[in-house]
């Protein structure tokens, strides 16, 4: 493109050297030159926490790889085979041909076990690295304009990996996933009028039918991963084009990004710790065993396990059920199953909620700007608050899930634990948002305290007449940027409500509820006001003790 | 002659002819009573009831009554048979520490010797199980795979799917059955022990409960190895979950901490 010249320039001296040609090649092409001269010099901070979303991309890249291997030898097919492979204790058991070629994997394939142990193993860590990227981004307000889009793009890829998580675990059709399917069907059918049809539909008739592995397996191999490859794209552009947040620091402002280049630091960096994630996922999946489908047997639909919980990501679901009364009503000569169909209906709200809340806030603080320098979660108290009591409503559900665990491991009854998850459901969120709000207003007063009077040293000096005091050091400059850098927002207030004219205007119920929202998120209760430059300086200029 | 007619009307006459009719009857009885091999074990048998009654005395009486008939405290004995007592006495759950929802498995302070003798006692009540043979429930002649099958049907739904215990209402749970003696399993079945149903044999035959202990002994036995590495328990995708978070996430936080510590330093220009 831009090279013609200098090309036979290069050519007049003699042949310019191989590599150089083949650049040239490709640059006439794919226009490589402009592309590199405009994203090899992007800067990248360095913070670990900034490497979680890596961590979520290299697992996923991971699933995709065994995944391919794993399908050469899955038969989607529910078609009943007779067992004759190496295990001893299902020789001769009647078996789907998916669980039987799952057996086939992990016995009879050279790497079967580790590289099927590898896929599902990436796959928790795939979801649990999307949890806490997600938190990290929720609690550094990084969702904030103009991210938003991509907040959505990143919980869109959670929500599906949940989904091909699910699909996946039912796959070998054994015994374990065999009950989540079913537990899935059930909830299918608890919904009012259109449930039975939507199950026969999905099944192809009745439960388990003859089809459900191969439609699963489509939707598993193909259509989620095929629509979460799009959004990680996607994702990864948005990125690039937003570029990196920061936290606050001293050179580091909201116009610039203070960082290492992608090449080559961030390019060695990155590739190898695609090699060090893919290490550790491999190390864990030599050591511990999972889903070991040859002790649960192949699914019949007569036979069930106590313990059988789905994969930790869909815990929160089973946790809803496990709790619900029972509850059930008779409408019309229609049975209403209340105990199912409303944690299905509260299942996508759990979700949803942490979902919207960027909006929310942006509707609450009506800032338009632009924020790419991070918060720290104590100087966004009701935010914080808000994030740690959706996580204890989300534990609260995970030990509903496993209540007979903990019944079983910490020696108590089923019925307590499910009694304290039902009140919890509700209590613990708001005793977590209490309690987190006044831990960071407590951090913000102690971030003032260093400001104002500097670090305590421990040192106890003795002053000639016999007083005793701490002697505090100064923060450096840098510091003090870090610690003031933060911006305090003003509530909101509902404006004048008469016109020039004098006429009253009339105030809108939304209007309300914003000013008092505002209220609770920046009013006296919800941040302690940072200090200024005129008390820093009062206090410093030696007028007053510490 | 005159002797003996002379005392005849003394006063011990009577009690010398009944002891001389009681040693000719008794002489009698000694030469055509059935043969001697059962005469002993007869005797052996009811010292063994004996024996066991008085360990039953100190160890059981307080909750199952003196006679075994029960109280508020603890269920009638009679008719729950020797097999009943073998399991639960040598598995250390009786005599119960304290009354609960479930009575645990502990430490057996009796000798086999003793809690045959306690069986003996409690059989002695009413007609129950005997204590199984080593036949009955031996590996010869045992379907693992069917028993794996059988044990999916009627034992997983409480005990998990290879028998590592689960929970049940109020705190009672259903038991791991890791390392327990065949010979306890074949009792369970055969008995119900606490919340457990029973199997009669003619719900699981004798056949059918060989090829579940089999089936436990090849999946929960000594010798079963793990074949993809450590097990987590056995217990399923919490276990899993847990160990994804804490060994998987924590391991790559603290490498992608390790990372970013290390970074180019910038050039001083």
């Amino acid at each position: 493109m831009s090279t013609t010249e200098s090309s036979t320039e290069s050519r007049a001296r003699g042949k310019a050297p191989a590599g150089e040609r083949v650049a040239d090649w490709a640059d006439g092409r794919l226009g490589i030159y402009s592309l590199a001269k405009a994203n090899m010099r992007k800067i990248f901070p360095d913070h670990w926490s900034f490497m979680l979303g890596e961590v979520c991309l290299y697992s996923f890249i991971i699933i995709i790889l065994t995944g391919v291997y794993l399908t050469l030898f899955f038969h989607p097919s529910m078609n009943e085979v007779e067992y004759h492979g190496s295990y001893v204790p299902l020789q001769g058991q009647l078996m789907s041909e998916a669980f039987n070629s799952t057996m086939h994997i992990s016995f009879d394939v050279r790497g079967g076990l580790l590289i099927r142990q590898i896929h599902h193993w990436a796959a928790l860590i795939f979801l649990a690295g999307m949890f806490v990227h997600m938190m990290r981004v929720f609690f550094t307000g990084a969702f904030r304009k103009p991210r938003e889009v991509n907040w959505l793009f990143g919980f869109l890829l959670f929500v599906l990996g949940m989904f091909t998580g699910f699909t996946g675990y039912s796959l070998p059709d054994d015994l374990l996933s065999g009950t989540g399917v079913r537990f899935m069907e059930g909830a299918i059918l608890s919904v009012p009028i259109v449930g039975t049809y939507l199950s026969f539909f999905l099944f192809g008739g009745e439960f388990p039918g003859g089809d459900f592995v191969a439609r699963f397996y489509s939707i598993h191999i193909l259509l989620l991963p095929g629509i979460m490859l799009g959004l990680v794209v996607g994702h990864l552009i948005l990125v690039f084009y937003h570029k990196h947040t920061q936290f606050a620091g001293p050179g580091k402002s909201n116009n610039n990004v203070v960082g290492m280049p992608l090449l080559p630091v961030y390019m060695a960096k990155a590739g190898g710790f695609f090699f060090l994630v893919f290490g550790v996922i491999a190390a864990i999946s030599a050591i511990a065993t999972i889903n070991p489908i040859w002790s649960m047997g192949p699914y019949r639909p007569d036979q069930v396990s106590t313990g059988a919980q789905p994969d930790w990501y869909m815990g929160f679901s089973e946790g809803l059920i496990r709790v619900m009364p029972g509850w059930e009503i008779d409408f019309w000569g229609h049975t209403l199953v209340l105990g199912v169909f409303i944690p299905l209906i509260i299942f996508p709200l759990v979700l949803v909620a942490i979902a919207v809340y960027p909006f929310i806030e942006s509707w609450v603080t009506g800032d338009k700007r632009e924020h790419h320098i991070l918060d720290r979660p104590r100087n966004a108290p009701t935010r914080t608050a808000f994030g740690v009591a959706w996580i204890t409503w989300y534990m609260v559900l995970l030990i509903g899930g496993g209540n007979d665990l903990w019944a079983t491991h910490f020696h108590l009854s089923i019925n307590a634990i499910t009694w304290f998850v039902r009140i919890a459901f509700f209590v613990a969120p708001v005793i977590a948002f209490v309690v987190t709000k006044r831990i960071c207003l407590g951090l913000q007063r102690r971030d003032r305290e260093k400001v104002l009077h500097g670090r305590e040293t421990g040192i106890i000096k003795r002053l000639p007449h016999g007083e005793f005091i701490e002697v505090h050091e100064p923060l450096s400059q840098d510091a003090l940027h870090t610690l003031t850098a933060h911006e305090q927002y003003k509530p909101a207030e509902i404006g004048p409500t008469v016109d020039e004219n004098g006429v009253e205007r009339k105030v809108k119920g939304s209007e309300k509820l914003r000013a008092k929202l505002s209220e609770a998120y920046f009013g006296e209760e919800s941040q302690i006001p940072k200090p200024t430059v005129e008390e820093y300086k009062e206090i410093t200029s030696g007028h007053g003790h510490h | 002659m005159k002797k003996l007619s002379a005392r005849r009307r003394h006063p011990a006459a009577a009690l010398v002819v009944l002891l001389l009719a009681l040693v000719f009857s008794g002489g009698l009885y000694a030469l055509f009573a059935p043969a001697d091999q059962a005469k002993a074990d007869e005797t052996a048998q009811s010292l063994a009831i004996e024996e066991g009654k008085k360990l039953y005395a100190v160890g059981c009486a307080s909750c199952h009554g003196t006679g075994g008939q029960g109280t508020s405290d603890g269920p009638s004995l009679v008719g729950v048979g020797a097999a009943a007592v073998d399991f639960q006495v040598a598995t250390g759950r009786m005599p119960a520490q304290q009354p609960g929802a479930q009575v645990p498995k502990k430490k057996n302070i009796y000798s086999q010797a003793e809690i045959d003798q306690l069986a003996a006692f409690i059989a002695s009540l009413g007609a129950g199980p005997s204590v199984p043979t080593e036949a009955e429930y031996g590996p010869e002649g045992a379907d693992i795979a069917k028993g794996g099958e059988l044990f999916r049907t009627n034992c997983a739904q409480c005990h998990n799917f290879t028998g590592k215990g689960g929970a049940l209402t109020h705190g009672k749970f259903a038991p791991s059955l890791e390392g327990v003696d065949p010979k306890h399993i074949y009792e369970a079945m055969q008995t119900g022990p606490q919340n457990m149903p029973s199997f009669p044999d003619a719900t699981l035959s004798e056949q059918n409960k060989k090829d579940i202990i089999a089936y436990l002994h090849a999946v929960n036995g000594d010798e079963t190895v793990s074949n993809g590495g450590l097990e987590l328990g056995g217990l399923g995708p919490v276990s899993e979950g847990l160990f994804a978070w804490i060994f998987g996430l924590g391991a790559l936080i603290a490498v992608a901490v390790w990372v970013a510590a290390r970074t180019a330093k910038a050039k001083k220009s």
